[in-house]
């Protein structure tokens, strides 16, 4: 089977779905034909379909998504980008208190076919604006689902999906992620939400992890299994809906659980996560439950620094080895 | 401003009518909404359009009903303008299941897509993107539709005014900005918070036009919104309209505007938009003093029934707070 990047299945599950449905169409900054998206998620898209249905937008973050939902409102199908995680911030109002509202607020006559794309992530010294994670905040507002594809597979199926669905999708990606590649079938497929995909089976602990930290889970499984200790490896895809119920049968299994994520750890999804299996599968933990994120600090600049606060393989080894001490 | 109205010559006189009638409708319906919100059986606050009626009506009686308006916290003559059901409203304002919204938004969240009420937002100019949004989609879908969005001095004052005009006029999209200056933003007035005195003149700085009228006078504001109409409809990209007004009411229902110098009140409430209008049509000979009191019969007996449907209705079951947060969730 073919391998592609991350960023090259983002740009074929788009390719796919403007091609099937006239009524999508992105906005975005510098997702056009002059640079094709910061990261080059959209690629040869504007040769493709056209100025019009891929749109370069002025540095205006709230009217991107605010023009986003408006045209969701109105029939159409927009997919804005939001080229850095950390400026939703900028357009806070429009997702939070608009997009995510908008159909429940008028009674359900509305609804808001919106999706809202942007990467997160640090690791690359980009720095306190550049490189923040910030899963929790959306997930905490009722009206918005959200997706956190990890691998090139699960963000090609997982973005059809998101275009496909009738509320609004914060569909957040991870920078570092980008480079890596899956074996992506040449027939199409989609991936549902709120189905969460076992990366790696084992019977000793339960981790749970996205993004980057998913990868690093997986390296630091290898490095446990040499030592006898299984791991088994819960990626939940998307955070609303969450599969809570793989998540919980899993532990109920390994009786262990540890939570990965690459966030602030206060409030984070890995608290979420957290307080759903001691409320759910408490009687079956054979030891605490345990957490790993970053300090609650901006993301500081200097390799060094950043290397700090980013939970890393090692990290994770020498937590699974704390909760069998 | 005089307290004379524009000519009417060249327009209909069912389109006069009309205009008359649409108004009082939204005076009536305010005038009942304030009657049953002093016997506390509206909950939570209100923002009257009393004194403001000319904006929305001289607007919305240019668009078709597959037009789309975006709306505020001041929203209720909107909506009536654009061809909301009182009854429905009302109901909505109650918090009754047979309201718009079925008790979900209230008085600052009607909405009624099926004549292009894209809804009501609260939040000081989180409409004017949307209505970006909405210009935007017509353009893409390549129809003759057009977009007002309506807001108030104080959103223009916010980022989302900038954004979404700039926007708007770079991408030539049908929409018709609509900015009701009724001098007060809640207790601040426009001169304690911008230093220029048209509002209207903010147009010029993203290369649209602007004009600012009488929004007061019906007729003054219903020809200019019919040539930005038309503009949006050519492709002629978006228009600023500024319409000069005045609430008659304070900020909110517990607001009695001690703010306002009452030598000002008094100046405004001389050219309030439905007397200036009816000594005119009758001035004009295109109503008899007779005809324009049993139009006001008809309408005031509109809003008591209005009324009545919604303080009959049933509220929701209390579980119904749990639907519609999803079109559907999984």
């Amino acid at each position: 089977m073919r391998e592609l990047t991350y960023v090259e299945a983002l740009n074929e599950a788009l390719r796919e779905e403007m091609r099937r449905d006239k009524r999508v169409f992105i906005l975005g900054e510098e997702v056009g034909p002059y640079w094709e998206g910061a990261f080059k998620v959209t690629k040869g898209l504007a040769k493709e379909f056209g100025t019009e249905r891929v749109m370069d937008t002025p540095i205006s973050e709230s009217c991107i998504v605010g023009a986003g939902v408006g045209a969701a409102m109105t029939g159409m199908r927009p997919v804005a980008e939001i080229m850095f995680g950390d400026l939703l911030a900028l357009a806070m109002d429009q997702i939070v208190n608009q997009a995510a509202k908008i159909h429940y607020m008028f009674g359900g006559q509305i609804k808001v076919p919106l999706v809202i794309r942007s990467p997160f992530g640090a690791g690359v010294s980009m720095a306190a604006h550049h490189s923040q994670s910030l899963k929790a905040w959306f997930m905490h507002v009722p009206g918005l689902k959200v997706a956190v594809p990890s691998t090139a597979y699960d963000a090609k199926g997982l973005l059809k999906t998101a275009i496909r669905d009738d509320d609004p999708v914060m569909f957040f990606e991870h920078k570092i992620c980008y480079t890596t590649k899956s074996s992506i079938p040449e027939e199409e497929y989609l991936i549902p939400f709120g189905e969460a995909d076992i990366k790696r089976e084992g019977e000793d602990i339960t981790i749970v992890a996205t993004f980057w930290m998913l990868h690093q889970s997986l390296k630091a499984a290898e490095d446990l299994a040499k030592r006898g200790v299984e791991v088994e490896i819960i990626d939940p895809r998307t955070l609303v809906p969450l599969d809570e119920e793989t998540i919980i049968e899993s532990v109920k299994r390994t009786s262990r659980l540890l939570i990965v994520e690459e966030e602030c750890r206060t409030c984070g999804v890995g608290a979420e996560i957290a307080a759903i299996v001691a409320e759910e599968a408490f009687d079956y933990l054979e030891s605490p439950i345990k957490r790993i994120g970053e300090p609650d600090t901006p993301i500081p600049f200097s390799p060094v620094l950043e290397k700090y606060v980013i939970p890393d393989e090692r990290a994770i080894v020498k937590a699974v080895e704390e909760i069998f001490s | 401003m005089s307290v004379n109205i524009t000519g009417v010559s060249g327009i209909e006189e069912k389109t006069l009518t009309y205009l008359f009638e649409k108004m009082l409708e939204i005076r009536r319906f305010e005038e009942k909404v304030w009657d049953l919100f002093g016997r506390n059986l509206i909950p939570g606050t209100l923002h009257l359009y009393i004194g403001e009626e000319a904006t929305a009506v001289g607007v919305c009686a240019n668009l078709r009903v597959d037009d789309y308006i975006t709306s505020t916290h001041r929203g209720h003559g909107h909506c009536i303008a654009k061809g909301a059901k009182l009854d429905r409203m009302m109901a909505e304002l109650l918090g009754k299941k047979t309201g718009y919204c079925k008790g979900k938004g209230g008085s600052m969240h009607v909405a009624d897509a099926s004549v292009g009420i894209l809804g009501a937002t609260a939040v000081v100019g989180s409409g004017i993107p949307i209505a970006v949004g909405a210009g935007l989609s017509c353009k893409l879908r390549k129809t003759d539709q057009a977009v007002a969005c309506f807001f108030g001095d104080g959103a223009s004052n916010q980022g989302t005014f900038h954004e979404a005009l700039n926007m708007a006029a770079l991408w030539k999209l049908p929409v018709i900005f609509v900015c009701e200056n009724n001098l007060y933003a809640m207790g601040t007035r426009i001169s304690r918070a911008a230093a220029i005195k048209n509002l209207a003149d903010r147009a010029g700085a993203y290369g649209m036009l602007g004009v600012a009228v009488d929004g007061n006078d019906v007729v003054a504001v219903y020809k200019a919104a019919k040539e930005a109409v038309e503009r949006a409809r050519n492709g002629d990209g978006p228009t600023l309209i500024e319409c000069k007004t005045y609430r008659h009411k304070g900020h909110s229902r517990f607001d009695p505007a001690k703010y306002r110098p009452s030598e000002e009140v008094r100046e405004w409430m001389k050219k309030d938009p439905i007397l200036r209008f009816r000594k005119k049509l009758i001035e004009e000979g295109i109503l008899t003093e007779e005809e324009a009191d049993q139009i006001d019969e008809r309408i005031t007996k509109a809003a008591k029934a209005a009324a009545r449907f919604a303080l009959e209705s049933p509220y929701p079951e209390p579980e119904e707070a749990l639907e519609d947060v999803f079109v559907k969730l999984r």
